[in-house]
């Protein structure tokens, strides 16, 4: 177990910078999962602490020893890749026992070791096959075999998951938290998948066009994200995001449409009108039939059996409302809602950033969250 | 569904099949089926009466001591420049394969080599390795008799082994680069979080994952040092000196056209291509399992 440390790295490819100066503590023990789209340098950033990949500037620590220039095999790391890399001439004993091969350990300890390592990981029985012969999900079980067994100081997942069928990736996520619990190994774990970020982590790294947007355990992100770009990323649906016209003497948002949505004025008493992005979860739409309700049209339905998800327009854009499946709700028909007002967030129109609750104006709360992050 | 393109014409396909047929037919099956015939009769120097000899042809070939020396110094030649050539050019891609700076410069010159014909190259080698006027008087100079092509019979067999594996190394270095770049980065990446050095990582991932080329490569590189040398010894040694570098394909046409026993030339070619044919049926029947493919 070692901690990481990442101080201002950057990484620079022909001129084109893609990781822009990332700052990252990771304690020891702890399971930090980066998350973002394809192309925001989180697989860069595994890569450079696992040594595959250059560093640029600034410098990466494990266990308090600064390692750029350290080769791989000297940092103590194991990887487990997206495509597994299973050595396709060696058979499963050999792929898992590689690492002690190349350390020099006796030929009985290493067998012993590969067993025991096979028996947690349910691959006994394969053990003299070839990696060709194996299904999806044993050759992920190889592949997180050959990096236990080297009993590294850091576990680097790329992506593991992401070539598994559905149910197999619910499956493995869970041996992946139970591995965890078990042997306790700092773990650094990318993913583009969001629910895979939220079950496994202890703490999610958000990350977009190389920065980092937002670090935070998971129940944080969800609850409190630091921008409209992590509010979209985040939570299966995302949060509902509207433009709106902001009019602090009424405490309303005015849509395109002229329909006007109420945010709680004792959060933010002081805020100056203008264009603002408003959002809510899809669970915290209410049916209803009042006066004051808004209009949404639903456009289709998703059926979930506990409830449905209906895809509904409002003011221009698309939002999501969960309701219960004993509703009588048909697509076409307008649908009535309320939205509670403390339920509705508030990002700054132009840059993103959450508006944080008792700022006095809209662009010095941008500043003051700058200056606090 | 078929899944193969087929012809329901016929009369098309034949047509369209027939030139080649006619070019493999005329330039390859007719000639040998002409040294065959040759190799059981006795041709006058002139061309004319063809006499039926049956296997008395063989029997000279056979029971001459020159052409067991031949075909020992034929199968050394063969090993060596194999061997050499492999070992280069495999080297060599591995260390184009590590995409350090300047790497497609030095792909292309290593595979420029290949574009010379034989004679070209056996005579720069020529030039390069004279005992008395190249590269190698200098050395000469220092070491009086350390190279001398001309009378040393290994210095001699030396001078054409390099030169086919020099000229070889540029085939094979591209086959060996094009198989290496199929290997997926992600095994050489994991073979270093395993802890495994450059070195190791080739002789433990990327050499066995080149297997199926390594082995296509050995064929064609045994064969072509049997049948395409000739160009090398006539340029650098004429078989010589005292037939050190009498290679079965030089003994052939010196046979032939020099002491123009064409019969003699033609047994020789026949014993040349069954032991060729041989050759490579072995390394299929017995090579090629033990060649790991995916």
């Amino acid at each position: 177990m070692s901690n990481i440390s990442i101080r201002k790295v950057r990484k620079t490819y022909d001129k084109n910078e893609v990781v822009h100066g990332v700052d990252l503590e990771v304690a020891a023990g702890e399971f930090v999962v980066l998350l973002g789209p394809s192309g925001c340098g989180k697989s860069t950033l595994l890569r450079m602490v696992a040594g595959l990949e250059a560093i640029t500037s600034g410098e990466i620590a494990i266990g308090n020893k600064i390692v750029n220039k350290l080769e791989p095999r000297e940092r103590g790391c194991a990887m487990v890749f997206q495509n597994y890399a299973l050595y396709p001439h060696m058979s499963v004993a050999e792929n898992i026992g590689y690492a002690l091969k190349i350390a020099r350990v006796p030929k009985v300890e290493r067998n012993e070791k590969i067993r025991s390592v096979a028996e947690t990981l349910n691959i006994a029985d394969f053990l003299d096959r070839k990696p060709a012969q194996l299904s999806g999900g044993q050759r992920q079980r190889v592949a997180m075999g050959r990096a236990m067994i080297r009993e590294p100081k850091i576990f680097l997942y790329d992506e593991p998951l992401s070539n598994l069928d559905a149910k197999l990736r619910v499956a493995m996520r869970l041996e992946i938290r139970k591995l965890h619990q078990r042997l306790g190994t700092t773990t650094l774990f990318v993913t583009h998948d969001q629910v895979e970020a939220m079950t496994l982590a202890d703490r999610i790294v958000v990350m977009n066009k190389g920065i980092i947007e937002q670090v935070g355990t998971p129940l944080e992100i969800y609850s409190r994200p630091a921008s409209a770009y992590v509010a979209g990323f985040i939570g299966s649906p995302s949060l509902n995001m509207i433009k709106g016209v902001l009019n602090p003497e009424t405490a309303t948002i005015t849509l395109n449409d002229g329909q006007a949505l109420q945010y709680d004025l004792k959060r933010w008493p002081n805020l100056h009108a203008g264009e603002i992005i408003a959002g809510f979860r899809a669970e915290a739409v209410s049916l209803c039939n009042s006066s004051k309700s808004l209009t949404l049209n639903p456009q289709f339905i998703e059926e979930l059996g506990v409830s449905r998800q209906l895809h509904c327009e409002l003011a221009g854009e698309q939002i999501i409302v969960t309701s219960q499946s004993d509703h009588d709700v048909k697509a076409g028909i307008p649908l009535h809602v309320t939205i509670e007002p403390g339920q509705i967030q508030l990002f700054n129109a132009q840059t993103g950033v959450r508006l944080e609750t008792e700022v006095y104006d809209v662009d010095a709360s941008v500043t003051q969250i700058r200056k606090a992050s | 569904m078929d899944k193969h393109a087929t012809f329901s014409n016929t009369w098309l396909a034949t047509a369209l099949i027939i030139p080649q047929l006619l070019l493999v037919f005329v330039f390859f099956y007719w000639p040998t089926a002409e040294a065959v015939y040759w190799a059981f009769t006795l041709e006058q120097p002139f061309g004319g009466s063809n006499q039926w000899v049956g296997m008395q042809n063989f029997q000279t070939v056979f029971n001459d001591s020159k052409y067991w020396n031949s075909v020992i110094v034929s199968i050394i030649f063969a090993l060596a420049t194999t061997a050499l050539s492999l070992i280069i050019s495999l080297g060599l891609a591995l260390l184009v394969d590590r995409r350090l700076p300047g790497h497609q410069l030095f792909s292309f010159a290593y595979f420029i080599p290949y574009a010379m014909a034989a004679p070209a190259a056996g005579l720069a080698f020529r030039f390069i390795f004279a005992p008395s006027a190249g590269f190698m008087a200098a050395i000469n100079e220092w070491y009086p008799n350390l190279w001398n092509p001309a009378t040393n019979g290994s210095h001699a067999l030396l001078l054409i082994i390099l030169c086919q594996s020099w000229q070889s190394i540029g085939y094979n270095f591209v086959f060996f680069l094009a198989a290496l770049q199929s290997i997926p980065r992600t095994l050489t990446e994991a073979g270093a979080m395993d802890g495994a050095s450059v070195l190791r990582r080739m002789a433990d991932i990327q050499i066995p994952l080149v297997a199926p080329t390594l082995f296509f490569l050995i064929i064609i590189n045994l064969t072509d040092s049997f049948v395409n040398s000739f160009g090398i010894v006539d340029i650098t040694t004429h078989g010589g000196p005292a037939r050190a570098t009498d290679l079965m394909v030089y003994k052939i046409y010196f046979d032939g056209f020099k002491a123009q026993d064409y019969s003699l030339a033609a047994a020789e070619s026949i014993v040349l291509m069954l032991l060729v044919i041989a050759l490579t049926f072995f390394q299929f029947r017995f090579v090629e399992r033990r060649v790991h493919y995916n």
